[in-house]
């Protein structure tokens, strides 16, 4: 270790990655046991291939950290749009699998472009948010930064593969950070928090209390400062107003019913056990019944009974919950939130933007994952396909996520450069 | 600065929700513990196998026997030799394989159905192949067994609880058995017996490793209890016998008790056809019969005229309303014209006299509308009239539900003023217009249970109790449940028409019931009757009906035989009635001839006289 290259990568993010992929291939282990279980290393087995190629990614790093920065720089563009291309491919050449067409299935392997989508949508983000010429001032430019993330949300839309889309709108992160309007940040905000509020309370109820609210507001102002004015005031209300009015029009009339049992379910108005509800309920039970200290690994009875589905993919904190307990659970939710702190903090650290943007994207995809995934098991955010990145099995999502997070590594280590 | 901040408040936020969330559900909630303990430990219900039924006499009707579904774990499932199985289950190699994707998707680790209710026979022919098939086995489970093939009507039958039953009735589990019609449905409760709850543990692999905490949780199920019916399996037996190729139906009751001890229906159909597998197969079959209606019973169900016996009734209407008395007399002249150019028919002979004995053992019709005219007119209005002659008929269990354990029935028809006035315009209408019920034809409408129940009544004198198919324990129970019900005829009113009623069959309308030793009393009746067919009315051969009790002192059995288009009392109904007397109070029958008469005899051609689509002449 006497090369000071490689004491300045970031060995804590390295050795925090090899820890939650041996936990999540451990967990992925642990669903798919039964009393006859195969090896570990066995190709056929869900835990076996996330084993292998966990194996392989670990061939690709010192490739990927030895490289050049420059080259992921400079060819950003070129496999951006590469990666536009294979989603495009995908409507022609795609396999449909439970009812979304994300995958290829190429000589036994099923790949997700839209994983590597993820990172080279990054990457192109980042150089163009790092060119010189940038300016969110100019309208040109901003445009042009909402097509990169607009074209791949677009199509992976419309495989159709939310939880994916999701990641492409969590890029808008990165764009607060370098610098784009905080209004729009507070407005949506705003936005979601009347939609919820409409949900909960009735677009009727919800304006009358606005009202009144706005109405409080104003008179206190007024009383400080006698030079406020009306219109604005009259303005923003109409408009949410108006916005919660249509978010009831469009959950009613635009959303399919499982959509709206979805949020349903997690507002507490649906209570349904057995249907809607049901993944919902059983994924708290099994984590519930893990108590503080869990059942124990492979000793899981709901992980067993296939109570939960899509255990090995995007429930698996409920494995973890039941067999690893309070203490497994919350330890991941701790490991995750360090990483993530990490690369922020690594990212701010920065004197040049390019490894600084890549890093906050990076940090930016890891969180919406982080949230979603393990905010839908516990039951605080409605049902959305999308899986924990390094835990959840699926080949393409760790072999993606371990290149991005190498390319952070490589790009982290020659800060100096 | 709060562009710096925003992800990472972001991320702080949410783990701290997140960990607020687990503190919730892992320390602070064992309910959800609780709740993985019922994934994690399998309820099995133990049933208790359903109760017996003996007859009055302690005789073994309805038992118990074994059958096995055969059951599929598709997770153990290796492969096998699907055409041999299939053959050996005599289904298609289609049908197996359906039925096991069906497992398959229902749940790869929890067992289900694969074939229902297979018989001893079948699995023991499997039993030996069995190690072939890994992932298969059977279930035991229990059915009705009819050790006697007789009383299907009666005894009702059981079947398996269906998806939306389960929803109204929580204790049933889906597949349960359930009593579904007759004393099976009635006394359901009793006949189930309290089922029990076993709870096993499961392991990680979700399979069962033996009893939860060694058995302390579990529910031993309660016996169910064993009931003895009223009925005379020897009685209902004969009666079935003496039906066949007839329609109709036979009520047999002891007076005294109110109980019933046969009763029959014809067409029937043997109960063991609706147990096991191929119960729909034979249940729909039985429900497409629209034309004998084998699962109509006729006993309970079937309304009828009660033609000529309901005259005792009006005969004693008009003792107690002094209207006539024993010795009054009545002319008949081949009938009799009761109102201007409106003549009632009679077979009497021209210049007849009757008094009251002779008018029932001849069954003269003049007599009776005569009696029946005087009972109308005793009041200021007929609407008077015919609501006092109602009042009295109703004591004797008419126009209504009799109220007997057995889920169905009809309640008959008495008319009342209220009726002649919506079929009169109000007023119009006198003794003269309702005059037909006299004769018990008009407007009345009786059940054959019905019949037997007056019948009883009459051999009573005075006094019917609920006519009930469950035998009572004790005499207090019987008193309690079955109390007596006193019609307002006077006792001494009877002993007339009763005398009558021997005479008929001493030297009236009904000789041939005449049996050695016993002193039978009846009443024969000749009922038209009439059908649309083809949108047009058509009169059918007259049906035969005879109620009869015996001995005439101190009855032991009353009987009500109904014999669909049988043309007349005497040719069917009272010989089969004298049978039933003869069986039940003798043992035996000594008269052979009438006897392969009665068994061998059939309606069938005039059955299918209507359904020919030719012309056909009637009573003939």
């Amino acid at each position: 270790m006497n090369n000071p290259f490689l004491l300045r990568i970031d060995w804590l993010s390295f050795f925090l990655y090899l820890i939650l992929v041996s936990f999540g291939i451990s967990n992925i282990y642990s669903t798919g046991f039964t009393e006859e279980s195969l090896s570990l290393f066995e190709w056929t087995t869900p835990a076996g291939k996330q084993f292998w190629i966990f194996i392989f990614s670990l061939v690709l790093f010192p490739f990927v950290i030895f490289i050049n920065s420059n080259f992921f720089e400079h060819l950003a563009y070129v496999f951006y749009g590469l990666s536009i291309l294979s989603l495009v491919g995908l409507f022609l050449f795609g396999q449909k699998i439970s009812g979304a067409t994300s995958w290829y299935l190429i000589g036994g392997f099923s790949l997700q472009p839209s994983e590597f989508a993820k990172i080279t949508t990054a990457l192109f983000l980042t150089a163009r948010l790092s060119s010189i010429q940038m300016d969110f001032k100019k309208r040109q430019e901003l445009f042009k930064l909402f097509l990169v993330i607009g074209v791949p949300l677009l199509l992976v839309l419309l495989q159709p593969d939310a939880g994916s889309a999701l990641v492409f709108i969590a890029l808008f992160f990165v764009l607060f950070r370098e610098g784009l309007d905080m209004r729009i940040f507070y407005l949506a905000l705003a936005l979601v928090i009347v939609f919820i509020l409409t949900l909960l309370f009735q677009p009727l109820n919800f304006s009358i209390a606005l009202a009144v609210l706005f109405l409080l507001v104003f008179r206190f102002l007024k009383k400080s400062n006698s030079k406020v004015k009306k219109t604005p005031f009259l303005l923003v209300f109409v408009t949410l107003v108006f916005f919660s009015l249509s978010v009831n029009f469009i959950f009613n009339n635009v959303f399919e019913q499982r959509h709206r049992d979805r949020f349903n379910v997690v507002l507490g108005l649906e209570t349904d056990t057995r249907g809607i509800g049901y993944n919902i309920n059983q994924s708290k039970i099994a984590i519930g019944s893990g108590g503080f200290s869990g059942k124990g690994f492979l000793n899981g009875t709901q992980t067993k009974g296939g109570f939960v589905p899509a255990q090995h993919t995007d429930y698996i904190f409920t494995t973890i919950g039941e067999e690893w307990g309070f203490i497994g659970s919350s330890g991941l939710i701790i490991l995750f939130t360090v990483l993530i702190l990490r690369i922020l903090y690594r990212a701010e650290k920065h004197t040049q933007p390019f490894p600084r943007i890549f890093s906050y994207c990076f940090a930016s995809m890891l969180f919406i994952h982080f949230f979603v995934n393990i905010g839908m098991t516990l039951g605080l955010v409605p049902t959305v396909g999308i899986p924990l990145p390094f835990i959840s099995y699926g080949g393409t999502n760790l072999l993606a996520f371990s290149l991005m997070l190498f390319v952070y590594l490589n790009l982290d280590a020659n800060r100096l450069s | 600065m709060i562009r710096k901040f925003l992800l990472l408040s972001f991320t702080l936020g949410s783990s701290l929700l997140f960990i607020f969330q687990l503190t919730t559900l892992q320390l602070f909630n064992s309910d959800y513990t609780e709740r993985s303990l019922n994934n994690a430990v399998q309820k099995r219900p133990i049933y208790p196998t359903r109760g017996l039924i003996y007859d009055r006499n302690g005789t073994l009707w309805v038992a118990n026997k074994p059958v096995y579904d055969l059951m599929v774990v598709p997770e153990n499932l290796n492969a096998f030799d699907t055409l041999e199985l299939s053959k050996s289950l005599k289904i298609t190699k289609e049908t197996l394989l359906t039925q096991i994707q069906e497992a398959k998707r229902f749940s790869r680790k929890l067992p289900s159905v694969v074939m229902r209710q297979l018989s001893l026979a079948e699995v023991g022919i499997l039993q030996e192949k069995m190690w072939k098939y890994t992932g298969f086995y059977f279930q035991k489970k229990s059915t009705r067994d009819y050790l006697l093939p007789i009383g299907a009507n009666v005894l009702g039958y059981t079947s398996e609880t269906n998806q939306n039953e389960i929803k109204t009735k929580s204790d049933y589990d889906l597949g349960e058995m359930i009593g579904r019609q007759g004393i099976e449905k009635t006394y359901e409760e009793v006949l189930r017996g309290t089922k029990g709850e076993q709870l096993f543990q499961k392991d990680r692999f979700n399979r069962i490793i033996g009893a939860y905490e060694g058995g302390a949780y579990d529910k031993a199920s309660e016996a169910a209890e064993d009931l003895t019916l009223s009925l005379d399996a020897v009685l209902q037996a004969y009666g079935e016998s003496l039906m066949n190729n007839k329609r109709g139906g036979i009520v047999a009751l002891e007076p005294e008790s109110g109980e019933v001890l046969a009763l029959i229906t014809a067409p029937n159909y043997n109960p063991n056809l609706l147990v096991g597998r191929d119960r729909s197969k034979f249940f729909n079959k039985l429900v497409q019969d629209t034309l004998a209606k084998p699962l109509f019973d006729r006993s309970l169900q079937a309304e009828y005229s009660p033609g000529s016996p309901f005259k005792t009734l009006n005969a004693l209407i008009g003792l107690q309303e002094n209207v006539i008395t024993s010795e009054t007399i009545f002319a008949c002249n081949e009938g009799h014209f009761y109102a201007r150019g409106a003549f009632m028919g009679c077979h009497c002979r021209v210049g007849t006299k009757s008094d009251l004995k002779k008018g029932i053992y001849n069954s003269c019709n003049t007599y009776f509308a005569k009696t029946f005219m005087r009972i109308i007119e005793s009041k200021p209005t007929p609407e008077e009239g015919v609501n006092l002659w109602k009042t009295h008929l109703e004591k004797f269990g008419l126009g209504n539900y009799l109220g007997y354990d057995l889920p169905i029935g009809k309640r008959g028809f008495i008319p009342d003023s209220e009726y002649y006035n919506r079929w009169y315009p109000k007023g119009s209408w006198g003794a003269t217009n309702v005059v037909s019920n006299a004769i018990g034809q008009g407007e009345i409408l009786t059940t054959p249970i019905q019949m037997a129940n007056f019948t009883a009544t009459i051999a009573n004198r005075g006094y019917y109790r609920k006519p009930h198919f469950k035998k009572t324990n004790s005499l207090q129970e019987r008193d309690s449940l079955y109390p007596i019900n006193q019609t307002s005829i006077d006792t001494q009113h009877f002993e007339t028409v009763i005398e009558g009623m021997h005479q008929v069959v001493e030297k009236g309308t009904a000789r041939i019931a005449r049996i050695k030793g016993i002193e039978v009393c009846g009443k024969t009746g000749t009922v038209e009757n009439f059908i649309r067919l083809n949108g047009e009315k058509t009169q059918l051969t007259d049906h035969s009906i005879f109620v009869a009790f015996a001995p005439k002192d101190e009855p032991k059995i009353a009987v009500a035989v109904f014999i669909e288009n049988g043309y007349w009392g005497a040719r069917w109904a009272a010989p089969i009635a004298s049978l039933m007397i003869e069986k039940y109070l003798n043992g035996e029958v000594k008269r052979g001839w009438l006897e392969n008469r009665m068994l061998e005899g059939s309606l069938q051609s005039e059955y299918e006289k209507p359904l020919l689509g030719k012309a056909f002449t009637i009573n003939e």
